[in-house]
């Protein structure tokens, strides 16, 4: 028997709702089986992975605490996926957002008024959209895979971060352990719940979401970003350019990608860090893909995959499951959205073998 | 062993992971499919690779689980690229994240252990010969196998009509196709290669080159060897050429510091990063270079149409 692909008349919009519901199920049975391999209870190992985490006010909290990052970074991605520019490095400009925008708290760590945060913020923007524009400039000038030098600006980034809190920015302070002096008062992100983590990274996140949002359905910039991803020629015909587009959305994920890193340090984190992401910026690529591209989705994606690193964390507490069953439960993830997705312009039809094509007798 | 023999054999020890890797990606990439999960598939084979010859004291069962498990992970890519046409960029990205978070997980138990080591050939005479004898007969198994392979895949791709076959895919798979040779399968069967071979570069970072488990050890290798494609203008002898390159590197960290070179150590180890880029750039800026060897559809979804 042969499996044949029959492409669909149009779009099918049930599949396209239907498919990342269908890939989370899949994920859970996965999941289910991996539990079961390690000798836990599936049903009690999915329980304390994806539910109980929502039934705890705490957890809760902190559900919303990760999903603000990868929500921000993954919109930002989202408008670069759209344009079929692949930039993967939002890692590394989370990191050198952190890294700039960091920098005032640190150098100057008397300057406490209310411009304190608004400045790291934007040097926090800067960082990762100047970090973001390595791979655009070099896409543009000269035809580089951005894939590759995106994803090589990571780990620079990283070293560049672990000399940063070993040597010039270690806090002098600290008895000599690696981190940067911790930030106070007017250098933190404002707590918007009490007795939560949960911080004004939360409304920026609304924000981007809305805005993205409005640039691709309100405005011409958001129709060059779709027509250049689908149809190229058409967007070269109608006059849209590819490098400046490249350039465009390059900075605008990097730029995100640099907010959620100064919120990190600057929210939950507390200071600058050898480790300040669990990979944010590699989650918020799956959180694109689950949220089909689509800003609003993505607030729902990423709330799941949030869910993975705080189930990750429950079962190694409660289960003694390893930390890394997370990033499992993540890869998987993609991997059946990827293929569920299929379906929305597919459908299957099973041949019987014996079936020579038509080519092989013209010989 | 004098300093230059050692040092030369370092190299040799950094670039036979790149080259094994790059080797099959290669491979993929002519049959027209871009498979970013070469990392994924390499951090499998280190993982599967370290197990089965630490439970069984036989590297060679290491070798062999090493090569089963990169071809599986690489047929679960194929299928979802070649068989249901996903985008295969996001897949090789999924390939890269699960390959990474598996390994972690089965590896855990085993990390910190010490390993069984991949011995290296001794002949005796040949391989006593100064200089020239360690590094020509001296080095262990594996490297034999990769400059075999080296030959065989050039030779392969550009003696054999089944070179031929598989390089008209990558250029033309509506022609190949129209001609009736079988596009997915061609594909299918250049994506295991290249699992296989990025399998049994894992299996060399912890069989030879550090003989233990540790997580995310291949550390961006995958990467770096889907670069040198890029570098080598997929042509197999180039990229031999560039995996030396790259290895040397590779290891100036350990050996600038022994040379007393007062640079920061992090800024040396992210040395090979900056230096892909930087080749990358050179390479990808001579367009005439880039124009006549990329495969055409290179990255492109194939459906027959029936």
């Amino acid at each position: 028997m042969r499996i044949e692909l029959i492409r669909r008349p149009e779009r099918s919009a049930a599949m396209a709702w239907l498919s990342p519901v269908i890939a989370v199920v899949l994920t859970l049975v996965a999941g289910a089986i991996i539990f079961a391999a390690n000798g836990i209870d599936p049903l009690q190992g999915l329980y304390v992975y994806f539910l109980e985490p929502l039934t705890l006010p705490f957890t809760l909290y902190e559900l919303v605490v990760k999903a603000i990052p990868i929500i921000i970074i993954a919109v930002g991605l989202a408008l670069c996926y759209l344009s079929n520019v692949w930039n993967i490095g939002a890692e590394g400009q989370l990191t050198v957002g952190a890294i700039t925008g960091s920098l005032l708290p640190i150098l100057f760590p008397d300057f406490q008024n209310v411009l304190t945060l608004p400045i790291m913020l934007l040097m926090g923007i800067l960082g990762g959209a100047l970090y973001a524009a390595i791979p655009a400039v070099l896409k543009s000038r000269f035809g580089t895979n951005e894939i590759l030098t995106s994803l090589m600006l990571v780990y620079v980034a990283a070293y560049l971060l672990d000399w940063l809190v070993r040597g010039p920015l270690r806090d002098p302070q600290g008895f000599g352990f690696p981190g940067s002096r911790p930030f106070t008062d007017f250098q933190v992100m404002p707590i918007l719940f009490p007795g939560s983590r949960v911080h004004l990274g939360l409304v920026f996140a609304l924000v981007v979401v809305v805005g993205a949002w409005f640039i691709l359905h309100r405005t011409i910039t958001g129709f060059a970003i779709t027509t250049l991803g689908q149809a190229p020629r058409a967007g070269a015909f109608a006059g849209f350019s590819r490098r400046r587009m490249t350039m465009l959305v390059f900075l605008i994920s990097g730029g995100l990608a640099g907010l959620a890193g100064i919120a990190e340090v600057a929210g939950p984190v507390g200071k600058l860090e050898v480790v300040i992401s669990p990979g944010y910026g590699f989650t918020a690529i799956i959180v694109a893909f689950l949220g089909r591209l689509n800003p609003a989705a993505i607030v729902v994606a990423g709330l799941v995959l949030a869910l993975s690193f705080i189930g990750s964390e429950r079962a190694q507490i409660v289960l003694g499951m390893s930390s890394q069953t997370g990033r499992v439960f993540q890869g998987m993830l993609l991997f059946f959205v990827l293929a569920c997705d299929t379906f929305i312009l597919y459908r299957l039809r099973f041949v019987r073998t014996p079936h020579a094509p038509l080519a092989r007798s013209a010989e | 062993m004098s300093m230059a023999e050692a040092i030369i054999v370092t190299i040799v020890i950094a670039s036979t992971p790149l080259l094994l890797a790059a080797l099959g990606e290669l491979v993929a990439e002519r049959s027209g499919v871009l498979n970013l999960g070469v990392e994924g598939m390499m951090i499998m084979g280190a993982v599967t690779g370290f197990i089965a010859s630490y439970e069984t004291g036989q590297p060679i069962f290491g070798i062999l689980a090493s090569l089963a498990a990169g071809m599986l992970t690489a047929s679960l890519f194929a299928f979802v690229t070649l068989v249901l046409v996903a985008n295969q960029v996001a897949s090789g990205l999924a390939l890269t994240l699960l390959g990474i978070g598996f390994s972690a997980l089965i590896g855990e138990s085993y990390a910190s252990k010490p390993g069984v080591r991949l011995a290296q050939i001794h002949i005796p005479g040949l391989s006593d010969i100064p200089f020239v004898g360690p590094i020509l007969f001296g080095q262990d198994p594996l490297v034999y196998v990769t400059v075999a392979l080296t030959v065989g895949v050039s030779w392969f791709l550009f003696r054999t009509r089944g070179g031929l076959v598989l390089r008209a895919v990558g250029d033309n798979h509506v022609s190949a196709h129209a001609l009736g040779y079988g596009v997915v399968r061609v594909r299918f069967l250049a994506v295991l290669f290249g699992g296989a071979c990025a399998g049994l570069a894992g299996a060399y970072l912890s069989l030879v080159s550090t003989s233990q488990w540790l997580d995310n050890m291949t550390a961006g290798r995958g990467w770096i060897a889907l670069a040198l494609v890029v570098f080598a203008t997929w042509l197999p002898w180039r990229l031999a050429v560039g995996a030396l390159l790259f290895g040397a590197v590779g290891i100036l960290q350990f050996h600038a510091q022994a040379l007393g070179v007062r640079v920061p150590a992090q800024f040396l180890s992210a040395l090979p990063y900056l230096i892909t880029i930087v080749v990358l750039v050179l390479i990808s800026g001579n367009r005439m270079l880039m124009r006549s060897n990329t495969p055409a559809m290179l990255g492109q979804s194939f459906v027959p149409d029936r």
